[in-house]
């Protein structure tokens, strides 16, 4: 039977702290480039222009379909050759990410404005409010308040898919945790205990998205699933 | 830009690649069977009203569902040998990860789905004298894998794509091939947008079909 | 005088059907027109194409003597800025209210004035406190909306067309939706604007209400007119069998001897 020892692991515990702060920096960059551009992708995708609709579309439904592996490993291989500028780890990441979360949130965006009752468009128009003032005024604000559950849950789907980013040597957690448990050769308490630093992160995280979405149901209209 | 594509470098090892893709089925078919089938009697699980059965059975889902897959895959390569003294080859150690990460996450489709089904359901199949398990198998399952199947398409492609981490230890799926092949040739814009495509095009039809079932099977079923 | 409201050869089709065949109205200022008609015979669309949340196939529409549009190798063109300006000019009462749900009745109010017509909030906030008042809601001003009755939502949505100061009302179907019980304060409200001298155009079932309120009504079948006139006429003396089985049909009203 296998004696556990943590000593080894919590000694070397700023190596996975740093890497930690890895971690959340790409999720943060990747969120906050994501959720505007989904934003943006889902407006297209729901265009008149058909080209433009259909542009949209293809981006979307290719960064859904393709793994993330694949995608991070072609942003950094094979995008440095073909534009030949340098690609480090860190910048790969963050486009990687921001795009691949991109499509997924413009589908979110979509569901949450199609779920919109027209009514609220139609009012909006009678008076006199442009397309443009009745998505800001008043189909968002009420769209973005159902979509918080699968914004939520896909913002957790990108933090776990972060630790892809360990394999083009970034130092992220899964990296450091790679790199100590070599070090130590105490693997199992390692990775168990990185395992149960992402669970507290994403249980952190989910908690304050329940907080958000209990506040926002109280004032006014709840949150409609 | 003026970059000469050269996909002769890739289909050249066409044999490796297919190596690749049986391994991406094989890893596909073992964790969406068995990982489904788990979820099932997990969701199962979840909804008894049991605190015993139900407690330790969200444990498990949440665990799972809060851990990535990467780090599952690589604790079961790396870390359960050391507390079993079992080997684990890349091959059992992706099957354990993505399929125990499959059966939470399904578990909680079924759970839902389930609970989806009017209570009035219930008290119909008791009032003709049937048993909690022939409700649940005859009354309440039919309707309820209706509206799951459009969550449960989703969860396959997700696995399809999820095999890809199987590269991490080294298990030959179509990444790990293509790796191989960039290696070999320095052709990794080629072999991975291969690879890309080669996803893109089997798992776009998956996608439209899931558009195809919500619309149909979605909440409002008649 | 010039009409409030003039339309002339008004078509307007969807896809292969057309709803409209030639529709020619005038509504005179301060006059309350119904339009009656059954489901399908296009009064919806005919009030839609009013202020262009429907942009008619062909024919013309003017507001107090300005044509809408302008005219290009025969056809009408449309800008959205200037139909985005029209509907400033007209306000509009749904069937089923379309308050917004994430703001205060007040803010419902406001909304317009100040995002549109550019006014200060002070300002908005008093003519919305006004218009509130009209409709005998000002105490309401705080709530949001799920927490009114049917017929309040529909006196506030009345409330946030008339805080636009808008040259003519469209109701369409305002109290169709509504609980019998309700209906009532709704067309109270609608009665009191027509007497005020509001230029309004309504589509509703409620004959009694045409009857007692309207300076005319016109009955559409099958996308034209029918039969136009003052309500006396119309509807104790319709010409044509199809109106006398419209009325018929609405057999709760009794028409006062």
């Amino acid at each position: 039977m296998h004696e556990w020892d943590f000593a080894a692991t919590l000694a070397d515990m700023d190596l996975l702290l740093l890497g930690l702060w890895n971690t959340i920096q790409v999720f943060v960059l990747a969120l906050a480039f994501g959720v505007p551009l989904g934003l943006g992708l889902a407006l297209g995708r729901m265009s008149r222009t058909p080209v433009l609709s259909q542009l949209c579309s293809f981006v979307i439904e290719f960064f859904r379909t393709t793994p993330p592996l694949v995608q991070l490993f072609w942003f950094f291989f094979a995008l440095p050759i073909l534009i030949s500028v340098q690609m480090t780890p860190f910048v790969a990441s963050v486009l990687t990410f921001s795009i691949q979360s991109s499509a997924f949130f413009a589908e979110i965006f979509r569901g949450g404005i199609n779920s919109i009752d027209k009514g609220q468009w139609e009012a909006a128009k009678a008076i006199g409010m442009t397309r443009k003032a009745s998505l800001r005024r008043i189909i968002l604000p009420q769209a973005v308040k159902r979509m918080i559950p699968a914004f939520a849950e896909r913002s957790i789907e990108l933090l776990k898919t972060t630790t892809l980013i360990s394999t083009v040597s970034y130092a992220d957690l899964m990296f450091q945790a790679n790199e100590l448990a070599s070090k130590t050769f105490r693997p199992l308490e390692v990775y168990t205990v990185v395992a149960v630093m992402y669970f507290f992160l994403i249980l952190v995280f989910s908690q304050i998205t329940i907080l958000l979405e209990y506040r926002l149901a109280k004032s006014g209209e709840g949150t409609m699933r | 830009m003026n970059h000469n594509w050269n996909f002769a470098s890739v289909f050249a090892y066409w044999e490796v690649l297919a190596v690749g893709l049986w391994g991406t089925l094989v890893l596909f078919v073992i964790c969406t069977g068995l990982g489904l089938s788990g979820g099932l009697i997990m969701g199962m699980l979840r909804y008894s009203k049991s605190r015993w059965v139900n407690y330790p059975a969200r444990l498990y889902v949440e665990v799972f569902r809060n851990t990535p897959v990467l780090v599952q895959i690589i604790w079961f390569f790396f870390a359960l040998p050391v507390l079993t003294g079992i080997e684990v080859t890349p091959f059992l150690a992706a099957i354990l990860g993505i399929t125990l990460n499959t059966i939470a996450f399904s578990a909680e489709v079924f759970r839902g789905g389930i609970q989806s089904i009017e209570r009035e359901q219930w008290e119909a199949g008791k009032a003709i004298g049937m048993s909690y398990g022939q409700t649940m198998r005859r009354v309440i399952l039919p309707q309820a894998l209706k509206r799951m199947l459009p969550p449960l398409t989703s969860r396959g492609i997700e696995v399809f794509k999820m095999s890809t981490l199987a590269s991490v230890v080294a298990y030959p799926e179509t990444l790990q091939q293509a790796k191989l092949i960039a290696s070999y040739e320095y052709n990794p814009i080629e072999a991975y947008t291969v690879v890309a495509l080669i996803f893109f095009v089997v798992l776009l039809p998956m996608v439209q079909l899931t558009y195809v079932l919500e619309r149909r099977f979605g909440k409002s079923d008649a | 005088m010039t009409n409030a409201v003039e339309i002339r050869e008004l078509h307007k089709s969807f896809g292969d059907l057309e709803v409209l065949k030639g529709i020619d109205l005038d509504v005179a200022q301060g006059e309350a027109v119904v339009l009656l008609g059954s489901s399908g015979s296009g009064k919806s669309t005919l009030l839609r194409c009013i202020n262009f949340m429907e942009e008619p196939t062909s024919g013309r529409v003017s507001l107090n003597g300005d044509l809408i549009g302008t005219e290009q190798g025969g056809r009408m063109r449309y800008r959205e800025s200037d139909l985005c300006q029209l509907r400033t000019r007209i306000g509009m009462v749904f069937q089923h209210f379309n308050l917004f749900p994430h703001k205060t009745v007040l803010e419902n109010v406001m909304e317009g004035q100040v995002i549109v017509l550019g006014r200060s909030k002070a300002e908005a906030k008093e003519k919305a406190m006004a218009q509130l008042a009209r409709v005998g809601l000002e105490e309401k001003a705080p709530e949001y909306p799920a927490r009114l009755s049917g017929g309040q939502k529909q006196r506030v949505a009345i409330a946030r067309a008339l805080a636009m100061d808008p040259e003519v009302m469209l109701f369409d179907e305002v109290t169709s939706a509504l609980d019998p019980e309700l209906v009532g304060e709704v067309l109270k409200t609608m009665r009191q604007l027509a007497e005020e001298g509001m230029t309004m155009v309504c589509v509703t079932h409620e004959i009694g209400f045409a009857y007692h309120v309207a300076n005319k009504v016109c009955f559409l079948h099958q996308g034209q007119i029918l039969e136009q006139g003052a309500p006396q006429v119309v509807l104790k003396t319709p010409e044509t069998s199809r109106v006398r089985e419209f009325l018929e049909g609405h057999s709760l009203f009794k028409l006062p001897e």
